[in-house]
């Protein structure tokens, strides 16, 4: 099994090198194959890490939550892979610009997809932040690639903010070396497994330090109010493809890193003051993200708005404790992944069909796109957590764990936010899509057959997330929810008790 | 476990690095040419590789002359000369004389930015002291400056409105990092620095491209038409 671990960190990072050096017409489908197959390769490792920590070369450790978010971004990064070679295809730029311009693309999404493959897979916090920050820069030439003005202020913000927000999250870091060095002695490298064997130990002080400098700092890219601020400009102004991405593998990627720490603070002061903190962020953004869905004029912005109410969503998720809200969040990381890639690859397609982002420009699509805008409409309806999709499931179980563990009031207002986004995003995509177009200036048809099999791959995903999960799958989240909650530390007196 | 009491010289000299790291951060509110922005940084980057060689020399961490030799190369080196070639072709024509004007970008008027950035800087100090740290390199009072660096870098990214300043002082929001990683942190495994570092110098040059990008579509460095994107 560590094989499969050191192939899959390696494959993206070899077909980022081919897709740079290959005719733009065969990177595509180099990069299609890397994302399936390592897709592939994470599926291979589900049945390993549910028995033991997968870890290989000393500094890769894979366990049951790691895996979790692995899976995500592989079926992300596949399924992208595929779409992205329709949405080069219908490009349409002459031919000079688009050699170069999809020679950077494809290199550039390889890499993307590497350093949020490898995030998860690292054995020790600082890794995790290097990743994290590689993610970032990558990221940021990604959103630039259109060359607009818009897309350069997009990308400059998101690089400037994300950044300094990553700082504050090594500053975190540090203070948990800090902590960590003070038990373990100054040979210490911030790995993470003798950390959590040692955090009922650890001052307590510089662990709520740490982790409050943790949240806000990779709560920077996760999405959390109030430093969000880069996210819609950035989501809206990347290729489509890579907006995808964006708002479906980093932002969980970023969580993870968040869960990582509330682990550690958990296991040393309990998980009162974490669960605090989170649900403080969560409400705050969750309830920004519903009242900027309302009257959205561009349709990219409004998706991304919504992760920012989903990433609320699981903030709130994981401050409930209750293992079934824990098994909610990380069904639900797998499935806004689904729905939300699905989302932006409909948007895509919606962006080359009628050339705008404006929502008011936007009618009859159902009338236009036999195929995209059906499922276009039913990524927003599993967004709105409508059944039989799977955020449903895992908004279900939130709201259960939720009530179970007392938490009636954050999760009556969970409810009631979620419902008043509903509103927003189905008012504005209703319009967009069943309003009858008064000129008849496009012909009916998909721009592209490649643009629509990875939505229906998602589409699969999300029934099946959302109807019967498989058992493998359910087994990983128990295995997942188990390592997150920990064992509380003897003699801290602040209870295990959901 | 407090460490060897440290000798008062040695708290003395190191703390007294620190507050011109931090003066050096007050430096980047006014200069007027990008050359000069670039040079402050530089001379930043040569104040924490003094101290972490202070600090390696007397706490005995000897891991501590290789990350100054690694600061120096690349902050104090590589990155100004990275930047500025990036930036070479965005200079006006008669760079020889004056070279990149980024002079009067504030928001706010020099002098109110200073007492913004010194109200920053006290309550930094104040709250960072609050701190149950205890240190096995530089002295305790160099951590409290270190977040006074790191918050009145924040104010400077807000206030100039220029994209080289911005960048500048996001670099040197990460040298008030290190400085706060030599007092709690000093042994901290040098591998991790030095890809630290290395990362340091992809972002510049990630930043480098976004600034090309920006002033070949804008004709400025100016960050004041970037207002199309409201969050």
């Amino acid at each position: 099994m560590p094989v499969v671990a050191i192939v899959l960190l390696a494959l993206p990072l070899a077909a980022a090198a081919v897709a740079f050096w290959v005719p733009p017409r065969a990177a595509g489908p180099v990069t299609a194959a890397a994302g399936v197959a390592s897709f592939g390769l994470v599926l291979a490792l589900i049945p390993a890490v549910t028995r033991h920590d997968v870890t290989a070369l000393g500094f890769i450790r894979i366990d049951a939550l790691a895996a979790v978010f692995l899976l995500a971004t592989s079926f992300l990064y596949g399924c992208v892979g595929i779409y992205s070679i329709g949405y080069l295809r219908t490009g349409g730029e002459h031919e000079a610009r688009n050699r170069r311009y999809a020679g950077r693309f494809w290199a550039g999404l390889n890499v993307f997809a590497w350093a949020m493959l490898v995030a998860p897979a690292m054995s020790s916090l600082a890794l995790l932040w290097i990743a994290v920050e590689v993610t970032t820069i990558v990221s940021a030439l990604l959103v630039a690639l259109e060359g607009t003005d818009g897309a350069a202020e997009a990308a400059w913000k998101y690089v400037l903010i994300a950044s300094a927000g990553l700082t504050i999250a090594l500053l975190g870091t540090i203070f948990v070396y800090y902590a960590g060095a003070q038990v373990l002695g100054q040979t210490y490298n911030l790995a993470f497994t003798p950390l959590l064997g040692v955090a009922g130990r650890l001052s307590p002080a510089v662990v709520r330090l740490a982790f409050v400098l943790a949240v806000l700092g990779y709560g920077t890219k996760m999405g959390l109010f109030p430093v969000h601020t880069w996210l819609p400009d950035a989501h809206s102004e990347a290729p489509t493809p890579v907006s995808a991405l964006l708002s479906g593998a980093l932002l969980a990627v970023s969580f993870y890193a968040i869960l990582r720490f509330y682990q550690v603070t958990q296991a040393a002061i309990g998980p009162r003051f974490p669960r605090d903190v989170l649900l403080a962020f969560g409400v705050a953004s969750l309830l920004l993200a519903a009242l900027y869905l309302f009257g959205q004029r561009d349709y990219k912005r409004m998706l991304a708005y919504s992760s920012v109410e989903h990433m609320g969503i699981l903030a709130i998720g994981v401050s409930f404790g209750a293992p079934l809200a824990l098994a909610g969040v990380l069904l639900h990381v797998l499935a806004h992944a689904a729905a939300k890639g699905n989302a932006f690859m409909g948007a895509g397609v919606l962006v080359r069909k009628y050339a705008t982002k404006q929502t008011g420009l936007l009618t009859g699509g159902l009338d236009l796109l036999p195929w995209s805008a059906p499922m276009f409409l039913a990524a927003v309806l599993a967004l709105s957590a409508m059944p039989p999709f799977g955020i449903f499931r895992s908004e279900f179980e939130i709201v259960a764990g939720g009530l179970a563990g007392d938490h009636n009031v954050a999760a009556v207002l969970l409810v009631l936010l979620v419902t008043v986004a509903f509103l927003g995003l189905s008012a504005t995509v209703n319009k967009m899509l069943l309003a009858p177009r008064p000129e008849a200036d496009l012909a009916r048809g998909e721009p592209s057959a490649w643009m629509v099999v990875p939505v229906l791959a998602g589409l699969v995903a999300l029934l099946v997330l959302g109807l019967h999960p498989p058992a493998e799958l359910t087994g990983l989240l128990n295995h997942a929810v188990t390592a997150l909650r920990g064992t509380v530390p003897h003699g801290t007196g602040s209870g295990g008790a959901a | 476990m407090p460490p060897a009491p440290a000798p008062s010289v040695f708290a003395g000299t190191a703390n007294v690095i620190a507050v011109l790291i931090l003066l050096a951060e007050f430096g980047m509110f006014r200069q007027a040419l990008l050359r000069d922005q670039v040079r402050l940084y530089a001379g930043q980057s040569v104040l924490i590789a003094a101290l972490a060689v202070l600090v390696g020399a007397v706490q005995q961490l000897p891991e501590l002359y290789v990350l100054a030799a690694v600061t120096i190369a690349l902050k104090a080196v590589a990155i100004p000369l990275v930047f500025r070639r990036l930036l070479r072709e965005t200079e006006p024509e008669h760079a020889e004389q004056t070279g990149h004007d980024i002079a009067g970008t504030g928001g706010l008027g020099l002098a109110s930015t200073v007492l913004i950035g010194l109200a920053v800087a006290a309550f930094g100090f104040f709250t960072a002291t609050a701190l149950p740290v205890s240190s096995g390199g530089a002295p305790v009072t160099a951590l409290s400056v270190s977040v006074s660096v790191i918050l009145v870098a924040f104010v400077v990214m807000i206030h100039r409105r220029d994209v080289a300043s911005q960048a500048i002082g996001l670099f040197s929001l990460e040298n008030g990092i290190s400085l706060a990683s030599l007092v709690v942190a000093p042994a901290l495994p040098l591998l991790v620095e030095v890809v630290l570092a290395v990362d340091l110098l992809l972002a510049v040059v990630v930043l480098g491209l976004l600034i090309r990008l920006h002033h070949g579509r804008a004709e400025t460095l100016s960050t004041a038409d970037l207002t199309e994107l409201r969050g």
